[in-house]
């Protein structure tokens, strides 16, 4: 991007979770100047080592990628726990907790906090973009940014237009994106957009196909890579998310949708109550070991 | 750990993702292996054999196949003596 009337930096992340921690990432690596925010000490010290990490073999991970100076990467990004920092951002993408009462309140202080003309990307997976605006002062700046796992690697994000957002932000989202080398695919407001709307039911359908005993958790997904050519089944991506996650978005969507094919199975609700939460417990529906590996055949062994 | 020690527990941890991947073939090439099964390999390699790879080991053509790798982690394990 030549234009620097366009060029959109700082960007502030807020949020040091798995999606917050992908997107500073990508950003620094695209030149930008990043603010991360957490609440959370130990969130942004795992940041910074995770970030450092995936930097050091980014060029690995993703085809065609150049190797990157690490040092001046990490110097790109200012991890705080202090919002006072957003005052100068240009744009701010958020990726706090899926939970209505930690996003209302975030919002809050990021519209008394940052310029009135900041635009806010919210990354959730079933939140309605309008009900988030209004708790701001600035409803046409705000809209979704659906980033995908691991952000970095992945080249397309699903935006979305709130009722109430204007073109001027769509736009500028998508110059945004368009500096870290991601397309936009741009959808209307709707709990849980395009992508979530369908991904959760299939998974949910697969979580119930594994609990009637019709297929094993690796024959769901074989077929789902090699007959549809998937990287991941339904059942390693819900490991991938997190079954908690994908456990309330099914809440969210049958609750906002008011319709009952959302109902989680009866398996899923049992394994979260179990802490068998996917990869980041080390057991969803497969077993993770060493360095988050998986391997199913060895559950038991260890 | 004798070089087919080496290779039999790359093989295992590439066979869920590529299951007909053969010694020599091109593991970013065939279907199945994305990146995130990249960072786990990396990640796998460095803490499964307990080495520390550095800046310059990181690089494609070690990660290629199985028979790179399991090279790779010979050298790495010789270097530590």
């Amino acid at each position: 991007m030549s234009d620097t009337t366009l060029r959109v930096d700082p960007v502030g992340v807020v949020g040091a979770g798995v999606i917050g921690r992908g997107v500073a990432q990508d950003l620094a690596q695209t030149g930008h100047r990043v603010l991360l925010i957490d609440i959370s000490d130990e969130s942004l010290a795992a940041a910074r080592e995770e970030i450092e990490r995936n930097v050091r073999v980014h060029h690995l991970v993703k085809r065609g990628a150049e190797r990157q100076d690490v040092a001046q990467v990490m110097r790109r990004i200012r991890f705080s726990r202090e919002y006072d920092p957003l005052s100068g951002a240009r744009f701010v993408i958020e990726n706090v907790t899926e939970d209505w009462n930690i996003k209302e309140s975030v919002y809050r202080d990021l519209d008394d906090i940052c310029s009135p003309e900041c635009p806010f990307g919210a990354n959730t997976s079933a939140i309605p973009i309008h009900r988030i605006a209004e708790v701001t002062r600035r409803a046409p700046r705000v809209l979704g940014m659906h980033f995908m796992n691991p952000v970095p690697v992945k080249p397309v994000v699903e935006v979305v237009r709130g009722s109430d957002t204007c073109d001027d932000t769509i736009e500028l989202a998508e110059a945004l994106l368009s500096q870290m080398g991601k397309e936009s695919i741009i959808v209307n407001d709707s709990p849980g957009f395009v992508s979530n709307r369908v991904l959760m039911l299939t998974i949910n359908e697969s979580v119930t196909l594994l609990h009637e005993g019709v297929a094993q958790a690796e024959a769901i997904d074989a077929i789902f890579k090699r007959c549809f050519a998937h990287d991941l089944g339904p059942l390693e991506t819900a490991d991938l998310i997190g079954l908690d996650t994908v456990l309330q978005t099914l809440r969210v969507l049958r609750d906002a949708l008011h319709d009952d094919k959302f109902r989680p199975c009866p398996l899923l609700e049992s394994m979260v109550d179990a802490d068998l939460l996917g990869r980041k417990s080390g057991q969803g529906f497969y077993r993770y070991g060493e360095g988050g590996l998986h391997d199913a055949r060895q559950t038991g062994s260890r | 750990m004798t070089s087919e020690a080496i290779k039999a527990r790359l093989r295992e941890l590439c066979s869920r993702r590529a299951p007909d991947l053969a010694d020599e073939d091109d593991i970013f090439e065939v279907g199945g292996v994305n990146s995130l099964f990249a960072i786990e390999l990396l990640t796998f390699v460095e803490e499964g054999f307990r080495i520390r790879l550095e800046d310059e080991d990181l690089d494609r053509k070690f990660f290629r196949s199985i028979n790179a790798m399991a090279a790779l982690v010979e050298r790495k394990l010789d270097a530590q003596g």
